[in-house]
């Protein structure tokens, strides 16, 4: 078995807006659901966590604890959106809807549909972090300097975990299956990148296999720094990871969806 | 684009799975404006065959030409001419009737005012009018299969596929089916069926062929099969020792399928009059030949999984 086939380059073709078009329409039919998850849920862990369990620490790197895991919330979101959307999401529609099916009977083909699921699963993500940012903004935890770029970055980072998952979608052998990525490697990234206490505190070969392997950690960094209205050279590192991660995730989460799908 | 006959053409088409053979080097065509039926029993091909005629599965050797162009490099412009009623119903769950067509009308490329023009005179057409806001999970089954039938004319197609399409139906929405497929034939639509009713395909398909084990093994008019394979009239006696030995005296063509003999003849008079002449014999029907008599003459009475 020869692992190029999991590398070939995908076609990429603009009919995939048609798809992320479909998605987009089920998601405005209930628009206003699906808006109160990423307003009311920083609300309550800051209200909880940064306020309530912040009572009991001084402060980390100079700032509140509010204020430290104000941006981690944004990027858990980022990662949670896209990352359940390419996952569950994706699954119910393959599956059980035959959502594929019915769209690869016209002029699509299926890597129009599995870039626009991707792509959508990324827009989840950046929706996510428009509507959180202002929220947290107004509870004065964020530096405005900086914060508008949060939204694009998102995008990226949302796309990078949509391929993450469309991976496990590709592979998983029913819908069920799919709680051990949920569990396994997004409940530890949830716990583990930098989120609720400084990564500093982790044993030295813990960082480094964080900061190797746990692509939240790199979103992580990233939003906290904008949010606390800097922009060091130093981000553009975490930024590459994040790109190079993408590609390779997206043009394996195409070939893995075309083999399992086209038999 | 350039007319060509034929609409479909297959030449020794094959289709392995890693075990499997399930398409074992078919050769068909199908003219346009054509009927055409495939029969035969579960897992005899004919799904397979029709997923490739879609574009969707590969072939694995073979010629598989649709609309004069390789199923294999064109599968995006052959698309845009096909309409495709699957074997399984796959509307929208999350869209109404109306935004179920609206949004598949954009795969096509369809502009906004036509597609509400098209969606309109389909839901006519498939008397669905009055459900165009209703979600599809409401619908009964025979609405549901007509609402997949209008998103496949959605494109204005040239061929449509369709893959059992009165599966579960009551008779009332079979027939609905049948006189809409009708219809769209006379304004010149190539139709592609496949079907397990065998009545149907004797009403409505100009040609068919029969498929088992992924080979083809008879093709030809409907009417022509069964005058082939059977001749113009069937006998059906019960199953009697003496009346099998009486019949191998004759000669007769016949089959012993349970507890009833059924005998194949041109002339059932004339078996009539020598059964109960010779045989003493006085209970028997005499019927015309059906497809179902070539059907499980060719296939066989062992259940297929």
């Amino acid at each position: 078995m020869s692992y190029i086939q999991y590398f070939q380059i995908p076609e990429m073709n603009r009919r995939l807006l048609k798809v992320w078009l479909r998605n987009k329409d089920v998601f405005m039919k209930n628009v206003k659901l699906n808006f109160l998850p990423p307003f009311l849920e920083p609300i309550l862990y800051l209200l909880a966590m940064g306020f309530g369990l912040g009572a009991f620490v001084d402060e980390i790197n100079g700032v509140s604890y509010a204020q430290f895991i104000a941006p981690a919330l944004i990027a858990v979101s980022v990662m949670y959106a896209s990352f359940f959307e390419c996952t569950y999401g994706s699954y119910v529609r393959m599956y059980y809807q035959k959502t594929f099916d019915a769209i690869i009977a016209t002029p699509l083909i299926i890597e129009d549909v599995i870039a626009g699921e991707l792509f959508w699963g990324a827009t989840r993500s950046t929706i996510n972090a428009l509507v959180m940012t202002p929220v947290i903004a107004a509870f004065g935890l964020i530096d405005l300097k900086y914060a508008l770029l949060i939204i694009p970055f998102a995008f990226l980072g949302g796309l990078l975990f949509a391929c993450i998952g469309m991976c496990f979608t590709a592979m998983t052998p029913n819908i069920m299956a799919l709680n051990y990525p949920a569990l396994l490697f997004i409940t530890p990234m949830f716990l583990f990148s930098g989120t609720f206490f400084p990564l500093e505190v982790l044993p030295e070969p813990i960082q480094y296999f964080a900061l190797a392997f746990l692509p939240l950690t790199h979103i992580v960094r990233v939003i906290r720094t904008l949010a606390y209205g800097s922009l060091e050279l130093s981000l553009l590192s975490d930024v590459i990871w994040i790109l190079l991660a993408t590609i390779i995730f997206y043009i394996l989460s195409m070939n893995l969806m075309k083999k399992k799908l086209i038999v | 684009m350039v007319t060509i006959d034929p609409i479909i053409q297959a030449e020794g088409l094959v289709k392995r799975y890693s075990e499997l053979i399930a398409v074992d080097g078919v050769s068909f065509y199908v003219e346009e404006g054509e009927m055409f039926g495939f029969l035969g029993p579960n897992g005899a091909g004919k799904t397979t065959t029709m997923k490739m005629i879609q574009c969707v599965s590969p072939k694995t050797s073979g010629k598989l030409e649709v609309f004069g162009m390789d199923a294999s490099a064109h599968q995006r412009e052959i698309k845009k001419y096909m309409g495709v009623v699957p074997q399984e119903n796959n509307l929208d769950p999350d869209f109404t009737v109306y935004e179920n067509l609206r949004n598949y009308s954009r795969y096509f490329d369809i502009p906004p005012i036509e597609a509400d023009k098209r969606i309109e005179e389909l839901l006519n057409f498939v008397q669905l009018r009055d459900k165009k806001d209703s979600m599809t999970e409401s619908l009964s089954g025979g609405m549901k299969r007509r609402l997949v039938l209008a998103r496949a004319l959605l494109n204005n197609p040239r061929l449509i596929i369709l893959d059992e399409p009165t599966v579960g139906l009551d008779p009332q929405a079979r027939h609905l089916i049948w006189d809409k497929l009708r219809f769209l034939k006379k304004s010149g639509v190539t139709i592609v069926l496949t079907t397990h009713y065998l009545d149907e395909a004797e009403k409505l398909c100009d040609r068919l062929v029969v498929m088992d084990y992924g080979k083809i093994i008879v093709e030809g008019e409907p009417g022509q099969i069964i005058k082939d394979q059977i001749g113009s009239g069937v006998v059906e006696v019960d199953n009697h020792p003496e009346i099998v030995e009486c019949l191998q005296k004759s000669g007769s063509s016949y089959e012993v399928m349970g507890d009833i003999i059924v005998i194949y003849t041109n002339d059932p008079t004339h078996i009539t009059d020598q059964l109960s002449m010779e045989c003493s014999l006085d209970k028997m029907i005499t019927r015309k030949a059906t497809l179902e008599d070539v059907f499980l003459k060719l296939t066989g009475r062992k259940l297929r999984e």
